[in-house]
């Protein structure tokens, strides 16, 4: 019986490393990175992985080892210790440089990606001219690009839903928004995620560095229709991008603003 | 073989069954106070966190408005200042009341209970009153956040006096028939307790809700 | 310091515990109490800590059924339950959008606060505190029994929203406005979410009344002798939740008073202006409906804080009083003292005073000032470090002890081991850039799972099988239990770890069919493993629930102290009877003298005097 349940208490480190080590070959692992920031945060969850992964071994290692060495037969009473206060001092101190190390290797990336301040300034998309804004609703997402004017509420504003269409390689700055609950905006291969919240506008940035075309997901339950709150988030090269615009602005005054709805 | 198939002691009826007409120990520990008042004491602390939580909830409904009206073109800042020192006047009776009680002195209990519990009703009279002539205008809680926080805050609080002034009725009719004799006095000294919070926080709401 | 004076008591009616603090009461009514008095309207901690105990287990099995059915959609979305087509004639048997949304709402809703709490301070709660401490009962046997009776408004409620139009709240267990304050903006909110915050606020009243007898209780009726310092740490971990639920749950309260005023009263605490809210089913869809009428100018974010205030502290909760059993069953099978006692209780008290603190950490996306969420980063980071100081103090206690592998004994190792991969994902939460990722994904799924399923369930059937004979005289059978416990642990590991891997590839919470987006597509044969370990977990327990009802009638009887435990509560007579010890207590030492050379035996009872 010692044995066996020892090797339960094995089994947890051994598959759980295992699950880890293959979880890439079996498509279980992140899906591809597109955007100038998601290799940062994708280096920051493997740091975090190799610091805890090194501490689970360890810990489920010797769990397991106490369980199977101190379960023996043996004569004589168990050993009489209370503690000790130099171990104390010990596994007190060492966790608590690196728990403070991981917090602090955070806080750039951190900033870069959420920090108003940090947004790409002098480009051609900034917090204050913003390439468009998404707005979310029960249970669709809908796009407002500005018109030739640039500026968005005016007369020439040019509604799509669905599909989020932006530039590849340029530092894109949109203006969240949302017309009733809370929903959130995800793209799995930019590595970004940010809450629309009902109120309130919210600057969002990110520069995807691949032509491609990504699932935005809503990640904020949203009601019952949250699981199909889809849309199409689109990456083309600058000339298709002009292209696309072109298309949508003259199948909007031709259609009139309706098409849109 | 391992230790885990050691066998458990059996049951013996001569060492393992309850001893016959055993009596009961209640023992006495920790800082040497009352246990009714150590509870009312962790009782208010939860009344604290929770006019702790209503009054956050006003200071960021506020700060986060991009306009606030000024409380005094809305609210009857008079009436409810005299109302205010009612209730402060109230603690005051309230402490005479304890005094008494601590002393065995029945009468002089019924006295300031009784003034007490009088002031306490009629804060809240003066305060439904305020009620229904907000009501009659038209200033329900649902026309904006000035008057949804206005109406949850003191309207918890007068929830609040009006437990108090039930609880202080009770200990009233309790002291007429004679049932808080000297040692009892703890009975009074608690709903005491609960009053003078009442009033604290009461000071409190009336500063920020009104006043500022 | 305790002092217990004699004199006889001149009332007879008093309960134990009613009487003068420090008394020695003669106790001459023996009188039977008629069935009602005895189950139903008891003012015995013994009892009301039974009452919690089943009502709480009925709950797990309906919250479980729950699970199963969630389970079920992962797998294979939309495809009719076998056999369950008269419960939902309209689908045919299959579960809709809407009856998903409802069902990981009310799942986790009950699990937390209809389940886990009630079964920690209520069941455990209640039955453990007056006997370790010596204690004839709670110190208000009256206020006790309101306590329970609290929930029954409670049960009231939260059963009743199953039955309204619209079905039961279907806001997720956060319940985050605008969704569940505008009735149209989801069907759950109609009525649903009324009687979620009734049975709520219902809850929060029975928590109160409870946690203000555990602290009054463990401060002032401990036995002569038994200091703070020498408290079972179950004690201790009961009392600081208890606090805990003394400073966090009025705020709770206090916000859930506001949600059903938005609700009721339409005031707009929460409820922003200008909202287009349309839909309330699927078929009734029409686009730019009425504009909502609640009063201007909420604040949605101010729910989530609220909220959060309370419900992280709520977390610890769920797994202090979880802690304190693990610590005392491993002292005692182990036949070792606890390794650093003191560091126990100091860990114990950091964890819930950070725990005030690190609330934001569940906003980091929602909109919360960044450089707010840089410091609760912070915050949250540094509370991993008492949990690590705990995790190492239990495997101090295991090295170098006689470990007896007793039912008990499997549970409680397995709470180490499977708190140990909670408290470690929890780690890559509490990091915002990548929080920013994993944030609402089944990483965040697998954690809670791994602390508050694996770690706080299985130390409860680890104080099952502990405590079962002082409860009834008798043990619980070994073999079903291990049993019993080799199907559980390897069947929730077989549920919950392949979560981590989903999350990481994205996977997100509460969708009922994940399968719509191109990107998830690849993890429906995974999810089929999930769900089917899930029904054989799910299954399994009817091992326990076998072994529980049978060993309760006829289980080997046993004596006092079967484990050779050294803590008070071995002491009474199992079952204890009215007013639980039949002798006068002394403590003389702390809770966790094993294996001490001054004494032939391998433990040293705390009433021994040496
Ligand atoms: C080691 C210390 C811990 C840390 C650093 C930690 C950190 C976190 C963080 C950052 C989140 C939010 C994740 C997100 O939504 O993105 C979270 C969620 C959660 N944690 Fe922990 N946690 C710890 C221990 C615990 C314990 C001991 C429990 C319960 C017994 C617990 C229960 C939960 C629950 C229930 C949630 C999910 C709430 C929800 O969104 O529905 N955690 N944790
Ligand atoms: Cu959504
Ligand atoms: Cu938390």
């Amino acid at each position: 019986m010692r044995y066996f349940f020892t090797l339960m208490l094995l089994l947890v480190p051994i598959l759980g490393v295992w699950t880890f080590v293959e979880a890439d070959r079996w498509q279980l692992w992140f899906p591809q990175n597109v955007s100038s920031f998601g290799g940062e945060i994708d280096g920051l969850f493997n740091l975090i992985l190799y610091m805890v992964g090194f501490t689970f071994i360890v810990t489920e290692l010797a769990l397991a080892w106490f369980v199977f060495k101190f379960s023996a037969n043996r004569p004589g009473k168990a050993v009489f210790t209370h503690g000790s206060h130099k171990l104390e001092m010990i596994w007190t101190a060492i966790p608590a440089v690196a728990l403070l190390f991981i917090a602090f290797s955070q806080m750039e990336t951190w900033a870069k990606v959420k920090f108003e301040s940090n947004f790409p300034k002098g480009g051609k998309y900034t917090k204050e001219r913003p390439i468009a804004e998404l707005w979310a609703s029960q249970f669709d997402w809908r796009v407002c690009y500005p018109g030739d004017d640039g500026a968005i509420g005016t007369a020439d504003d040019l509604e799509r839903s669905y599909e989020f269409v932006v530039p590849v390689n340029t530092d894109i700055v949109f203006h969240l928004r949302s017309r009733d609950v809370i929903h959130s905006f995800f793209v799995p291969e930019f590595r970004l995620k940010q809450d629309a919240l009902p109120g309130h506008t919210i600057p969002v940035w990110f520069r995807a560095e691949k032509e491609g075309i990504y699932d935005l997901v809503c990640a904020e339950l949203c009601g019952w229709g949250h699981y199909k709150m889809s849309g199409r988030m689109t990456v083309v090269s600058q000339a298709e991008f002009d292209k696309r615009m072109a298309d949508i602005k003259a199948e909007w005054f031709s259609n009139g603003k309706e098409q849109g709805q | 073989m391992n230790i885990s198939s050691a066998a458990l002691p059996a049951h013996d009826p001569a060492v393992d069954a309850p001893k016959p007409h055993h009596a009961i120990y209640d023992y006495d520990s920790g800082p040497p106070v009352n246990r009714g008042k150590f509870a009312i004491w962790l009782f208010l602390a939860t009344e604290v966190m929770f006019f702790t939580g209503l009054i956050g909830t006003y200071i960021v409904l506020r700060m986060g408005a991009a306009t606030w009206p000024d409380p005094a073109d809305r609210l009857a800042v008079d009436i409810t200042a005299l109302n205010t020192f009612f209730l402060i006047v109230s603690s005051a009776t309230m402490v005479k009341a304890v005094e008494r009680a601590m002393l065995g002195d029945n009468p002089g209990l019924i006295k300031w209970l009784a003034l007490t519990v009088l002031i306490g009703a009629t804060f809240v009279g003066i305060q439904a009153y305020e009620y229904a002539v907000l009501i009659k205008d038209g200033n329900l809680p649902d026309v904006d956040i000035f008057w949804s926080t206005f109406y949850a805050m003191t309207g918890f609080h007068g929830i609040h006096v009006a437990v108090g002034v039930i609880w202080n009725l009770c200990i009233l009719i309790a002291a007429i028939f004679r049932k808080i004799p000297q040692e009892k006095y703890m009975k009074v000294e608690l709903a005491g307790l609960y009053w003078h919070f009442v009033d604290l926080v009461w000071v409190l709401l009336f500063t920020i809700v009104y006043l500022m | 310091m305790s002092q217990a004076t004699t004199h006889a008591a001149n009332s007879p009616h008093l309960e134990p515990g009613e009487g003068e603090a420090g008394t020695v009461r003669a106790h001459h009514d023996h009188h039977e109490l008629g069935f009602l008095r005895k189950w139903i309207f008891s003012v015995d901690h013994k009892v009301i800590g039974m009452q919690f105990l089943f009502s709480g287990l009925v709950f797990l099995a309906l919250g479980g059924l729950m699970a199963m059915a969630i389970r079920y959609q992962l797998a294979w979305p939309w495809r009719p339950m076998p056999g369950l087509a008269w419960m939902f004639p309209a689908t045919g048997g299959a579960i809709s959008p809407e009856f998903y949304t409802m069902l990981f709402t009310m799942h986790g809703t009950i699990m937390i606060f209809f389940v886990m709490i009630p079964l920690l301070t209520g069941a455990f709660g209640n039955f453990l505190i007056p006997l370790m401490i010596g204690a004839p009962d709670m110190a208000f046997p009256k206020l006790n029994m309101f306590g329970y009776w609290a929930m029954v408004p409670a049960f009231f409620f939260i059963l009743l929203g199953f039955f309204v139009e619209g079905g039961h709240a279907a806001g997720g267990w956060t319940s985050y406005p605008p969704l569940s304050t505008i009735e149209s903006a989801a069907p759950g909110s109609l009525t649903g979410q009324t009687c979620w915050l009734l049975g709520l606020t219902w809850v929060g009243v029975s928590s109160m009344m409870g946690a203000v007898n555990y602290v009054t209780t463990i401060v002032k009726m401990r036995a002569p002798g038994l200091t703070m310092m020498r408290l079972p740490l179950t004690i201790w971990g009961l009392l600081i939740t208890s606090l805990l639920q003394l400073f966090a749950l009025p705020v709770l309260t206090a916000a859930g008073i506001l949600q059903l005023l938005d609700r009721t009263l339409n005031t707009g605490f929460f409820t922003p202006t200008n909202l287009q809210v349309n839909n309330i089913t699927p078929d009734s869809f029409l686009y730019g409906a009425d504009a909502v009428g609640a009063a201007a100018g909420g604040q949605p974010l101010l729910w989530q804080h609220l909220f959060w205030f309370y419900s992280h502290p709520a977390v610890y909760i769920l797994v202090l009083p979880a802690m304190g059993f693990t610590s005392d069953i491993l002292a005692v099978h182990a036949r070792k003292p606890i390794f650093g006692y003191k560091p126990m209780v100091y860990s114990m008290s950091a964890i819930a005073g950070l725990g005030f603190i690190v609330w934001g950490h569940h906003m980091f996306t929602s909109g919360m000032n960044p450089a707010l969420g840089m410091t609760f980063m912070v915050s949250t980071v540094m509370i991993a470090l008492p949990s690590a100081i705990k995790v190492f103090n239990w495997l101090g206690t295991l090295w170098g002890g006689r470990i007896h592998l007793r039912t008990p004994m499997l549970f409680a190792c397995a709470f180490v081991s499977m708190f140990i991969i909670g408290g470690l994902s929890g780690i890559w939460m509490a990091a915002t850039p990548v929080d920013i990722y994993i944030h609402d994904t089944y990483i965040v799924v697998a954690h809670f799972h791994y602390v508050v399923f694996a770690g706080s369930l299985f130390a409860i059937f680890a104080a099952a099988y502990h405590w079962f004979p002082k409860m009834f005289g008798r043990v619980m059978n070994e073999t079903v239990g291990k049993v019993h416990f080799v199907g559980s642990f390897i069947f929730t590991n077989m549920t919950f770890y392949m979560m981590h891997q989903v999350g990481v590839a994205g996977l997100m919470r509460r969708t009922a069919d994940p399968y719509a987006y191109d990107v998830y597509q690849h993890l429906q044969p995974i999810n089929e493993f999930i769900t089917i370990s899930a029904f054989c977990m799910f299954a399994w327990q009817i091992f326990f629930v076998v072994n529980f009802f049978h060993s309760m009638f006829w289980g080997k009887r046993v004596g006092r102290n079967p484990w050779n435990a050294a803590s008070l509560e071995w002491d009474a007579p199992s079952p204890p009877g009215h007013g639980n010890f039949d002798r006068q207590l002394e403590v003389y030492r702390g809770a966790y003298e094993f294996s001490s050379p001054d004494v032939a035996e391998d433990f040293i009872p705390q009433t021994r005097k040496l």
